[in-house]
Order: C-alpha cells, then sequence, then structure tokens
C-alpha cells in the first residue's frame, strides 16, 4: 500500500531567482518599474455592415481597453467604413488591442496612426445667451463660428485638436455653459501615408 | 501567408452503404441550400433540437444523407458537437430554434470558444419583418454570441444563405479554430431560390499567417541550442495543428523535456522519458518545479492560462520565452514573448528544426527533471479503513480499457483525478472542458466523441455526481442511438472540488456544496434503459468495470468513493508553480 504523495515541503525547495511585472515581462527585482499608460488613436477600415460598431465596442469593454473616444463614418468604397479609437494604455495593452481588433473577421485593417496626423474634433458648445458679442468674439479666436443664438443661449461650433477643444470649452465656461456634445477624434495621416 | 482556405466537396467521394453514392440535396429553398452547403463541405453530421424557427432546415434535412443525433437539450448538442471536433479534428455542428434554443446554446459555444474548437451553431430566428418586435421566441442571438463565437452571421438572403454556411464552416476550422453561428431567420429559409452554394471558403480579409519570420527562426533557433534548461510546454493548438508527431520528434531529436498543457495532454505520451506531464494548478509536481526552473520556454500552441501560469509574477521567472502560436493576439497577452514566432504549430516546428544545428547540452537539466519525477511521485494513499479512492477507479479503468481509449469528463475533481491518473498516448483522446470548466460536459461530449470514434473504440466519461446531474437528459440519446459509451460516475456526493476549496480556504463551512439527498444512478440509468451498477468496494470494481465495458450499448457505473478525499498536488490561485502543495496543510 502507498503511502500517497510525496516529496519535500514548499519552503524546502530551491526556489528560482527572478520575477515578471503584471505585464509578464521578466523584470529586475530591483527596478519592478510598471509601464506607463499613453495614448494612442488606432484607425480601422471595418466592412460597413450591421452589428460592426457593436462588436467593437463589446471587445473594448470586455477586454477592459480604456477607450477614450470612438468615431465611425463611411469611406470611399460603399462596402467600407472607417473608425478612429483613441485608446489609454500601456504598451501591451495597446499592442493586445490592435491585435485583438484585427482579429474581428469584419475588421479589414488597423493601423496605429502616428502622432504627427491630422487629428479633429467638433464640439457644439451651448452658451449663455447674455453676451453674445463676447462669446462671438472667443469663437473667433478659436476659429469656430457662432451657428445659433437665441434669447437665452449662443451655439458656437469648433472644430480643432482635442486640445484646442478643451481650451475653448475652458474659456467659454466663463459665460456659463449650458451643454455641449463632441464627436471625439477623426484622424489621417498626413501627406502621401495612408492611414489603413 | 496562406491562401484563402477552401473546401473541397467530398460528397463524390463518399459512398453510401449500400455502394451508391449519396444524391446531393437539391436546391430549392433557402433551407435546402443551407443544407446543400453542408453536405458540399463533408458534414456527415449534426447535433440538434427542434423547434419552431429551425423548423424548415430540418425538414431540408428529411432528403440530406447527413444525420442527425437529436439531442435532449440544446447545451447538449454543442458540447456533443463539440466533442465530436475534438475527436475527429472535422467541425462539429449543433442546430437549434431561436429564443431559448439559441441561449441553450451559449454555454456550449462559449466552451469551445474557450477551448478553440471548430464548432458550427445552426439557428432559427424569427422571420425578418418580425426581427426587433419582441416576437414569441425572439432574442438577439447574434449579438449575445458575438463575444463567444469567432464570428456569426445573420443570413438575410436565401440566395446566399448556403454560402453564409460554407464560409462558417470554413472559417471554423481554418487557423486558429472557434465557434462560428449562423441565425437563420424563417422567411430566408423558406424562401424559394435555386441558387446553388459554391465551394465553401473562409473570408476575403482572413488570411492567418502559417510560417513564422524565417529570422527570428534563427535567432529562436539559436538560442534553444544555447539553453542549459529548455523545456518544451506543448498545448492545445498542437492538437489543432494536427503536430504531435512533428513536436515529438523536435523533442526527442533534441532531447528537450516536455510539460503539456491540460488541452495539450497526450501530445507527448504521457509514459515517454521525456515527457513530465502536464503543469499548471493541479498539475504533476515534476512538471512544476521544471517550469519554474526552466532558463528557456518553448510554448507551442499555448495561451498560457491562469490555472496553468499562476502568479504571472513567479511564472517561468528564470526563462527566456519562445512563444509559438498561429493567434498574434495570444503573443504578449499573459505572458512576455522574447521571442515571437507566428505560425501553424507543425510548420514552425519544421522551420526551428531546419535551423538547428546542434543540440542543447542538457543532460544535467534531463537528468534533474528524472530527479523531481522520483522526488515528487504522482501517488495516493488507500488505506483499508477508508473508503474507495477515485485514483483507483481511474486506474482500473485505464487498465481495463484500450490503448486509444477515449476519456471525456465533466470539471471538478474527478476530472483532475482523471487527467492525473489515466495515462494519455495519443492526442484527441482526452475530451474536456478546460477554459471554460462547464460542468456536465462529459456526458453530452461522450455521445459526440462517440460519433466521431472508429469502430471500436471505447469512449469512457468519467464524471462527477454534480456534473451528472447537470446533463443526466441526454443518457436518454444514447440509449436511442444505442451508443456503446461507459459512464463512470466518481460520486462523493458533493460538488467535490467547491468542497474542498471551502475545508481550505472557507473554514469548511459547506455552504451548498454537499447532497443531502443524490438519485442513485444505478437505477436512473436503468429507468433510462441503460445498464447501472453500483460499487461501494474495491473487490467490486474490476467486475463492474469489466461487465460495464463489455455491455453493448450505454452503462452507468456509480462508484461511491471517499467524500474526503482531495485533488494534490495544488498550486494555488495565483500562487508559484513551484510552491504546489501536496496536501491541506502547505497550502
Amino acid at each position: 500500500m502507498s503511502s500517497g504523495l510525496d516529496g519535500p515541503e514548499p519552503e524546502d525547495r530551491p526556489a528560482p531567482e527572478g520575477r515578471r511585472n503584471s505585464q509578464g515581462i521578466r523584470i529586475d527585482p530591483e527596478v519592478e518599474a510598471e509601464p506607463e499608460a499613453r495614448r494612442a488613436v488606432l484607425s480601422a477600415l471595418v466592412k460597413h455592415e450591421p452589428g460592426v460598431l457593436a462588436n467593437i465596442s463589446g471587445l473594448f469593454r470586455r477586454r477592459q481597453f480604456n477607450i477614450e473616444s470612438l468615431t465611425v463614418g463611411p469611406t470611399t468604397d460603399p462596402d467600407r467604413a472607417r473608425m478612429t479609437l483613441e485608446i489609454e494604455e500601456p504598451e501591451p495593452g495597446i499592442e493586445q488591442a490592435k491585435k485583438q481588433l484585427q482579429k474581428l473577421v469584419p475588421v479589414v485593417a488597423v493601423t496605429e496612426l502616428e502622432p504627427t496626423a491630422i487629428q479633429r474634433e467638433l464640439a457644439l458648445i451651448k452658451v449663455d445667451g447674455s453676451k453674445p458679442d463676447q462669446v462671438g468674439a472667443v469663437a473667433e479666436m478659436y476659429e469656430g463660428k457662432t451657428v445659433d443664438v437665441s434669447q437665452e443661449s449662443v451655439t458656437v461650433e469648433i472644430t480643432g485638436s482635442e486640445q484646442k477643444i478643451d481650451a475653448a470649452i475652458e474659456t467659454f465656461g466663463r459665460f456659463g455653459i449650458h451643454e455641449i456634445v463632441r464627436t471625439g477624434t477623426a484622424a489621417l495621416e498626413r501627406g502621401t501615408r495612408k492611414t489603413t | 501567408m496562406s491562401e484563402r482556405t477552401t473546401q473541397p466537396p467530398e460528397t463524390e467521394a463518399e459512398d453510401t452503404e449500400d455502394g451508391t453514392e449519396p444524391t446531393p440535396t437539391t436546391v430549392s429553398s433557402g433551407a435546402t441550400s443551407v443544407v446543400r452547403a453542408l453536405e458540399n463541405t463533408g458534414i456527415e453530421v449534426m447535433f440538434g433540437v427542434q423547434g419552431g424557427a429551425i423548423m424548415p432546415v430540418y425538414d431540408a434535412l428529411w432528403d440530406s444523407n447527413i444525420s442527425h443525433i437529436m439531442m435532449a437539450h440544446e447545451q447538449g448538442a454543442a458540447h456533443a458537437a463539440d466533442a465530436y471536433n475534438v475527436v475527429s479534428g472535422e467541425p462539429g455542428v449543433c442546430l437549434a430554434t431561436s429564443g431559448p434554443g439559441a441561449t441553450n446554446l451559449v454555454t456550449g459555444i462559449a466552451d469551445a470558444n474557450m477551448d478553440s474548437d471548430a464548432v458550427v451553431a445552426l439557428t432559427g430566428q424569427v422571420p425578418q419583418s418580425m426581427v426587433g418586435s419582441d416576437a414569441f421566441q425572439e432574442t438577439d442571438t447574434t449579438g449575445i454570441t458575438a463575444p463567444i463565437t469567432k464570428n456569426n452571421y445573420f443570413a438575410s438572403d436565401a440566395d446566399t444563405a448556403g454560402d453564409t454556411v460554407g464560409e462558417a464552416v470554413a472559417l471554423a476550422g481554418s487557423g486558429r479554430p472557434g465557434p462560428t453561428l449562423v441565425d437563420l431567420p424563417k422567411d430566408v429559409t423558406g424562401a424559394e431560390t435555386d441558387r446553388e452554394p459554391g465551394m465553401a471558403q473562409t473570408p476575403e480579409a482572413y488570411t492567418p499567417q502559417n510560417e513564422a519570420d524565417p529570422a527570428s527562426v534563427e535567432e529562436a533557433a539559436h538560442t534553444i541550442q544555447s539553453a542549459d534548461k529548455p523545456l518544451l510546454l506543448f498545448g492545445g493548438g498542437i492538437v489543432k495543428a494536427n503536430a504531435a508527431e512533428t513536436a515529438r520528434e523536435f523533442a526527442t531529436s533534441y532531447g528537450i523535456p516536455v510539460v503539456t498543457t491540460m488541452p495539450g495532454i497526450g501530445t507527448m505520451p504521457e509514459d515517454h522519458d521525456l515527457c513530465l506531464s502536464w503543469a499548471g494548478m493541479h498539475g504533476t509536481g515534476y512538471a512544476n518545479m521544471a517550469i519554474s526552473h526552466a532558463d528557456l520556454l518553448i510554448g507551442v500552441g499555448t495561451r498560457f492560462d491562469d490555472r496553468l501560469t499562476g502568479g504571472i509574477e513567479t511564472f517561468a521567472p528564470e526563462a527566456e520565452v519562445i512563444h509559438i502560436d498561429i493567434d498574434p493576439a495570444e503573443i504578449n497577452k499573459n505572458i512576455h514573448a522574447d521571442y515571437p514566432l507566428i505560425g501553424d504549430a507543425g510548420r514552425v516546428l519544421e522551420q526551428l528544426d531546419g535551423s538547428m544545428t546542434t543540440a542543447p547540452d542538457a543532460d544535467e537539466w534531463r537528468e534533474q527533471c528524472l530527479t523531481w519525477q522520483e522526488e515528487y511521485p504522482m501517488d495516493y494513499a488507500a488505506p483499508e479503513d477508508e473508503p474507495l479512492k477515485p485514483q483507483f477507479v481511474v486506474e482500473a479503468l485505464d487498465e481495463a480499457t484500450s490503448d486509444g481509449a477515449i476519456v471525456t469528463s465533466g470539471v471538478g475533481q474527478h476530472q483532475m483525478w482523471a487527467s492525473q491518473y489515466w495515462t494519455f498516448r495519443e492526442p484527441r483522446k482526452w475530451v474536456s472542458s478546460h477554459g471554460l470548466g462547464t460542468m456536465g460536459y462529459g456526458l453530452p461530449a461522450a455521445i459526440g466523441a462517440k460519433m466521431a470514434a472508429d469502430d471500436g473504440e471505447e469512449v469512457v466519461c468519467i464524471d462527477g455526481d454534480g456534473s451528472f446531474l447537470m446533463t443526466v437528459q441526454e443518457l436518454s440519446v444514447a440509449v436511442r442511438e444505442d451508443l456503446d459509451i461507459t459512464v463512470a460516475i466518481l460520486n462523493n456526493e458533493y460538488i467535490g472540488m467547491v468542497r474542498q476549496w471551502q475545508d481550505a480556504f472557507f473554514e469548511g463551512r459547506h455552504m451548498a456544496a454537499g447532497y443531502s439527498w443524490i438519485p442513485e444512478f444505478d437505477k436512473l440509468a436503468e429507468a433510462f434503459g441503460a445498464r447501472g451498477w453500483r460499487v461501494d468496494d474495491y473487490d467490486e470494481v474490476a467486475d463492474a468495470v469489466e461487465e460495464a465495458l463489455a455491455y453493448d450499448g450505454p452503462s452507468v457505473v456509480d462508484f461511491h468513493i471517499d467524500p474526503a478525499e482531495n485533488v494534490y498536488p495544488m498550486v494555488p490561485s495565483g500562487g508559484a508553480n513551484d510552491k504546489f502543495a501536496l496536501s491541506e496543510d502547505q497550502l
């Protein structure tokens, strides 16, 4: 009759040296730095069919990728749509997001855009209507325009980078903002460089 | 890059039993086009449950040569299709109606997704005019299954419904396999069309990479040659790629020890000198020691699942990692790969072999691995004053069956004992629910496995009492289809793994883990029309096993085992592989 499992106890075994960080990368235990998150803009060319948007947003939700914005629109090819996704993740997360996106069958191509790519967002900002002239002046400063005026409010349209719109919203804040809507970033590579 | 995969029509090559060629289905409707597409891909058997919205497809099967196994529950259909794929390597197809039929498939589809099994699910749907109206038995099937399928489809046109099904079959089995689903609205399957489906093709943009970058292969080969403590980790991807022979040759040519994952069981014969059996939470002590001390880990077709790795921080902490996988998204997902080699497991191993000029100098390391095998033997105590031990039952079954017997299991303690104490020598013989951990997988899987097995290949389902109760209704199918399968229930009247964890981590508070009453499974088997035995003692085991295996039909042996028996070794969740506990007091 055998005695069952046998052998040295856990603390009596030779212990290996070294460690990995939470990303599975082997590290020097003295350093043990966790990678920092960075912002990345991904452009995905997708099949223009029902369910694609839900599928992609579902992927980002279930894999816990931190998504800042997502825009989608048609392209010159009626069978293709283009999505622009802004994400904030540590490096391995950005790589994973790209690969997981690419793995979806309706996704035709995925690229990460260069930081120099043209990046634009549109915002409609509805501010208090008591000082329409001043609002107009600020709008002009941000190369925006007034698109609607009523007794109570003035609505301004601003286009530009995310930072520019952040700045504009902060400036308009002094008048009192009623409502805003932003589209999220749409982006294309510059010059002859292809986006996807 | 590979060409688009095209599945050749196999109908011409096949003969029916009386020697005449089977007649392909004539296309006259969306439904007949679907059936014709399945025939074109060589599908021979499907598993399903009838229902309103899928009726046109069932009706089209009336004249087809595809055989259909009528399951008791749609979950059983999905698991049977899954096991059919694991055993045969061919896509498994399941069929269900809309609404509850489709939602009942969900567990089985999710299971196939986690284990990368090629399963094709065809679901009925309410007519398109009613979609979105909360119609009777309507559910958003493509929405529900999107996260758990490789891809799914809503067939909106009778003319192309067959092509869509063909694409679903081709896609499920190509690249990294996985489940696909086609939702078939009743107006589409019922609509007239005479358009015959073309040859099944994978989607245009789907081009899995078969061969790894040659420069990376060179670097990896160089690294292997200079390693002192190289270790191969064989995963389920080797089974999918039919690359077990290539993998074995690689290991033996260069004298590199092998551990497997659970889905990789059988890729290396477990009684081979170089094989350390499977690693992970309940893997062998020696496999886990080898992983912790290797200086080079060559993972082939594995996704470095948490049940294998334990805590990421302490996983193979001394090892550089070569990761071979056909799915680029697996690279650096859980474990950083120093040498990523993307491609088909067999093809990349051939490439590596081509780049190797010498074997690594690993005599000492092999010696060390043998020492660990002696130091931490897989063994169990069976004192005469204690009840029957489950490990003894597993060994008795292994002993009494032929070498190529197929083993299915549910999930829990019995699954671990089966995989620990059965000696597997070939791939596609261990059929289990690994990633999803689906209790109840074993019995329907045995049905699917039997349908895929060659004549005379034995199929044994090692089940737990809890798992058996979850899908027991499928026993009616085994009886109806007269399937010669043997179910061995390791019955401890507990959800045993939960009880084990409660003892270890919840101060022995057995909340909802024990059955205060449980059916007599031998009698239950007889009620279903199967044969049943009950075994309580060691001296009854051999006879019951012999009789049950000899019985030509479904048999159930209810082994009443020691309810206190636990599964060890155990790497606690998130722990270090080399710190496996040999008993509860070491946790």
